[in-house]
């Protein structure tokens, strides 16, 4: 608990030196997120409601309707929720850190993450690979050509994938979460950028070396991941299209749809200045300073005691 | 029998997988923030023994294996089969080879095992960590000799060959870790 207050004092005291004003925003919204792979908690019963509210499962989309309407530099320490999601690494309750910089492309923001990450944990090497020179140097494969077939292949080398089947991201999310990220930045702190245009969520997505790649970014400390930014998506037609294919996507895979954040897509038509943001887990990195193995010992009450 | 998602798997649950009842040994729970989840689970064949890790979609489920661990009596052996008896119940269960498999070298009449039952049938045997069994055939014992620490093979009742110390005679009961086939001490006198 005292550590967890010095993190939080040295956090706020980076922000505030760099002049980033500290905000918050509502947890229970209108909108869910519609990513296919997040579960919000619905709120269904209250005097208050007219309809179900979601908890938050980041501050994402009400940050960037304060971006939208100001233009200014903006972070906020809140907490997330995410359904469905508990383990070693994952409290459905959480604390996420979260930043957006206005004129900075996802390159300008790892290096302020950067920043940050040995401000809390101490002098750390840093390493950058592409996403796909990742996979092309330790699996020898290329992500973005190969096949549904060749994925499979690989993954059975390195462990039992039992009867698992699904798309070409499926195989990339095992591979990444079981074969690479267990190595990724022992010692160091390492950034993996430029994503498959599938995986791009809510980034801008880029020409680069005659292929499209979202220009997302994460970063991973001892083989845990601990944050995942973007170069924004400022187009709000693309936008509405990216929540409509994710609905689409919820549909194929049996998952009820969720309501577009149509007040999103209004501060987006009304224009976000070009930016890249960035949402941090506060708890993870409070385990990488601590050395804790798992995520209850860095929580005063974990879920099952809450 | 019921069917367990992957959110319910805990430690020690048996579950059926490749058609074989496995125990679930850990369940660790994968999942990158903005991709899909994985349980990655680490399981014992409670047929092979054999160990291994398994990944699963988060959310699959797998049907309940009826394995459950009771405590019996090792009664004999016919050679082909062995039987237990439960304290309380009296009733008495035969356990093939397969099931048996090299604890039978730790077998005494009367001691009590763990016994899996899979399907009301045993499917494996655990011995108790300790067994007291009589030496049938070592060398001479050396009188005296408890200080140089050389070792010569025995042959027990059960047909177990454990390493003792020198000074150990033939017809002696020793007390063996059934774990690690090692030699304790000598038995308790009872």
């Amino acid at each position: 608990m005292r550590k967890r207050a010095a993190l939080l004092s040295a956090l706020r005291q980076f922000f505030s030196d760099r002049a980033i004003l500290e905000v918050e925003t509502p947890l229970l919204c209108r909108s869910g997120i519609t990513d296919p792979a997040i579960e919000p908690f619905v709120v269904q019963n209250g005097d208050s409601l007219q309809q179900p509210r979601f908890l938050q499962t980041s501050p994402e989309y009400a940050m960037k309707r304060l971006l939208a309407a100001w233009g200014e530099p903006i972070f906020q320490i809140s907490k997330a929720f995410r359904n469905g999601e508990a383990g070693s690494r994952h409290n459905p309750e959480f604390s996420l850190l979260e930043w957006y910089r206005p004129g900075f492309d996802h390159h300008q923001l790892m290096a302020e993450v950067a920043d940050l990450v040995r401000i809390c944990l101490g002098e750390r090497a840093l390493q950058k690979y592409s996403y796909r020179q990742l996979f092309q140097d330790r699996l020898q494969v290329d992500p973005f050509a190969a096949t549904i077939a060749e994925l499979q292949t690989i993954a059975r080398r390195h462990l039992d994938p039992g009867t698992l089947s699904g798309d070409r991201d499926l195989w990339l999310d095992l591979l990444m979460s079981h074969v690479l990220q267990p190595q990724l930045g022992q010692g160091t702190m390492c950034f993996v950028y430029d994503y498959p245009v599938s995986q791009a969520a809510l980034a801008r997505v880029v020409q680069a070396d005659e292929l499209s790649v979202g220009q997302r970014f994460e970063l991973f400390v001892d083989g845990m991941e601990l944050a995942n930014g973007y170069c924004e998506l400022t187009d709000a037609a693309e936008q509405r299209q990216r929540f409509e294919r994710d609905n689409a996507l919820r549909r194929e895979r049996g998952q009820c749809e969720r309501p577009v954040d149509e007040l999103l897509l209004a501060a987006l038509a009304h224009g976000l200045p070009d930016c890249s943001g960035v949402a941090l887990g506060v708890d993870r990195l409070l385990m990488l300073a601590t050395g804790a193995s798992h995520i209850r010992d860095v929580l005063a009450f974990d879920w099952e005691r809450s | 029998m019921a069917y367990y998602t992957t959110n319910d798997f805990r430690s020690g649950m048996k579950v059926m997988l490749d058609g074989d009842p496995c125990s679930i040994l850990d369940n660790e729970f994968v999942k990158p923030g903005k991709g899909q989840a994985f349980n990655r689970v680490k399981l014992r064949n409670l047929k092979t023994g054999r160990q291994w890790e398994r990944t699963f979609k988060s959310g699959e489920s797998l049907e309940g294996a009826d394995v459950m661990d009771r405590a019996m009596e090792y009664l004999y052996t016919d050679g082909e089969f062995w039987y237990f008896m439960e304290s309380d119940t009296f009733e008495q269960y035969q356990a093939d080879a397969a099931a048996v498999g090299d604890s039978y070298l730790w077998l005494k009449e009367q001691d009590k095992c763990d016994v899996t039952l899979y399907n009301g049938v045993p499917l494996s045997i655990t011995p108790p960590n300790f067994v007291e069994l009589q030496i049938i055939e070592t060398d001479p014992g050396l009188k005296g000799d408890t200080a140089t620490g050389g070792t010569k093979p025995a042959k027990l009742t059960t047909g177990a060959v454990v390493k003792v110390p020198l000074f150990i005679s033939n017809g002696e009961v020793i007390r063996v870790d059934t774990r690690t086939g090692e030699y304790q001490s000598r038995a308790s006198k009872s």
